[in-house]
């Protein structure tokens, strides 16, 4: 038995009857870490003196009968999320030496149940890119093919569970985020609907459509894990205070009468024939376990890519006009006067995609420019929602591609902003309607890439959406192939 | 052309971002073609449609007006690039 081959269930049953000790897993993630960071480098940041002090503390909570589901259980978190003591970057230069002073919610709560973090996960900066080579601490390697990207923006929480660096990991989905980067890596990954997870103490990106969610390796981990995160917060105005379900019990397999949409719009041209291939081989497996197969319009999804890159760097510019060097963050020393001082400040600290969202995004709140681009933006947004509601009175879930093609190569697209941006097109609609969507592995390319399935939930359905999912995984056994390396 | 040299220059001051000449000029060339890319809504009617902020109906979240634990100023201050006192000091503001 190798530890690190372990999901998060078979960890919990091998603790619970001290067969294993969460110091013996700690080590085992650890040196796992340490032995292959060098190859994906999907950590930002290790902590092994705290993950051992967390091990220490689980072991005695196990021994004392203080079980709690994540105690124990080693789990990695993109380096979005503040972490007291810790460096939290976002990847970036300007918060490179930043250390919070508090926990995100997501964080506490899972420190809550004695989890132990193994470390801080590299990313796109400020979640903005998809494919993790925007990265101030370097690029993402996919752990399938070293030439190839994760996806992004949370590249190094998928890579890391592709990896067995983790058991696993929890991410941030703005406009695909955790989905595309788990359908890139072939793992499982869940973007909640909004509201659902607090994001207090997570850095912001466009707060309109950020949201937390984790990733793992297969659907039971990735239930267990939403179940720990959920519910609501009065730190964050944004989250929902409605009763959170019990999601493992909604992991029954049983499918009958379900209804699956497939929107039409997401099988167009541009669509790589191993995914399309890969997907339609998915709903075939739905139809014989059961479900019946709808096909929906989502007439407004070609508008998704335009709204979403207003609407997104819009919020961006905003949220990221704290970074002015005077609070936190770096400051540029060779400043004339105080703007000055922000303006070096910040030309110093962010990156090259970064600074093109803040100029587009201030470009389309500028004035007389805002309602021609963002108000113009909000009102497809409507109309995009809209699709999304009427779809759902006919199916309980939707099924889709996540990405239009696997993995794409390192390099490849980074001189287009906006062929890069057309990678999120499956996944952008999910987050302007602000409802469920997740990615489970369906498949692989030719070239040995995995192929994720997405699953688009109704809002606040994450049970359905999760019961859909299992009842495939149970049905297929690419959940279970892994990178050899 | 959806945008100028100059106006890309004008949009770097309101973000407060130190352009350098090559960065305007890229810039200049990416948003322009960015821009032409978002065109395509101007092509569906929204007349009367409502806009949506968030996705998820939305009231003011209040709280009761109590007292609270906060950061101490050593906290506060813990990331501060420079710090005098219980304050952030930045370069003289008035002359």
């Amino acid at each position: 038995m190798t530890i690190y081959n372990l999901t998060l269930a078979e960890l919990r049953t091998r603790l619970d009857s001290r067969e294993l000790s969460a110091v013996e897993v700690t080590t085992a993630y650890l040196d796992r870490i340490a032995a292959t960071n060098h190859e994906i480098n999907s950590f930002i940041t290790t902590c092994n003196e705290t993950a051992m002090a967390e091990a220490l503390a689980a072991d005695q909570a196990l021994a004392a009968g203080d079980i709690a589901p994540l105690t124990g259980l080693p789990i990695a978190v993109k380096d979005i999320f503040n972490t007291t003591g810790l460096p939290t970057t976002c990847a970036s230069n300007i918060l490179k030496n930043y250390i919070a002073p508090y926990d995100a919610t997501a964080i506490a709560r899972i420190k809550a149940q004695r989890a132990v973090i193994v470390g801080k996960l590299n990313m796109d900066e400020f979640a903005m890119g998809s494919s993790n080579e925007n990265s101030a601490f370097g690029a993402v390697r996919n752990p399938w093919n070293f030439k190839h990207v994760p996806g992004g923006s949370s590249g190094g929480s998928a890579a890391c569970i592709a990896a067995r660096q983790a058991a696993a990991a929890l991410g941030t989905d703005t406009g695909g985020s955790i989905r595309q980067p788990a359908s890139h890596c072939g793992v499982v990954g869940l973007k909640p609907t909004y509201g659902r997870v607090s994001r207090y103490g997570v850095v912001a990106y466009a707060s309109s459509l950020d949201q937390v969610g984790p990733l793992t390796r297969d659907v039971r981990d990735c239930a267990l894990m939403l179940q720990a995160i959920a519910g609501y917060d009065p730190a964050d105005s944004t989250s929902v205070d409605t009763p959170t379900p019990d999601y493992q019990a909604s992991l029954t397999g049983d499918l009958k009468g379900l209804r699956i949409g497939l929107p039409q719009e997401y099988f167009i041209e541009g669509l790589d024939s191993d995914v399309r291939k890969a997907v339609a081989q998915a709903t075939a497996t739905y139809r014989e376990l059961g479900a019946e197969i709808i096909e929906v319009t989502l007439p407004h999804t070609a508008y998704a890519v335009a709204c979403y890159y207003l609407i997104a760097t819009a919020e961006a510019s905003s949220n990221l006009a704290r970074y002015d060097g005077v609070r936190y963050g770096l400051r540029a020393g060779n400043a004339e006067n105080l703007i000055d001082m922000y303006m070096q400040s910040r030309a110093a600290g962010f990156g090259t995609e970064v600074k093109r969202r803040i100029m587009l995004g201030t470009y389309a709140l500028s004035s007389g420019y805002y309602d021609a681009y963002y108000l113009k933006a909000q009102k497809v947004r409507t109309l995009i929602r809209q699709d999304f509601l009427n779809a759902f009175e006919k199916v309980d879930t939707l099924l889709a591609p996540v990405a239009p093609t696997p993995a794409f190569a390192l390099g490849e697209k980074v001189n287009d902003p906006m062929q890069m941006y057309l990678s999120d097109i499956y996944t952008i609609p999910a987050n302007l309607a602000g409802t469920c969507a997740m990615s489970l592995p369906c498949g692989f390319s030719t070239e040995g890439l995995p192929i994720g399935l997405q699953l688009i939930g109704k809002p606040f359905d994450e049970v359905t959406m999760l019961r859909t999912a299992y009842a495939f995984e149970q049905a297929t056994e690419w959940h279970k192939r892994k990178p050899e390396f | 052309m959806k945008i100028t040299r100059a106006e890309v220059e004008h949009v770097g001051r309101l973000a407060r971002l130190a352009l350098t000449d090559k960065e305007l000029d890229s810039l200049t060339h990416e948003m322009d073609a960015i821009l032409d890319y978002v065109e395509q809504l101007k092509a569906l009617n929204t007349d009367g449609i409502v806009p949506t902020a968030h996705a998820v109906p939305m009231e003011n979240a209040f709280r009761t007006d109590e007292i609270k634990t906060s950061f101490t100023p050593e906290q506060a201050l813990s990331n501060a690039p420079d710090a005098a006192e219980s304050a952030f000091r930045v370069r003289r503001v008035i002359e």
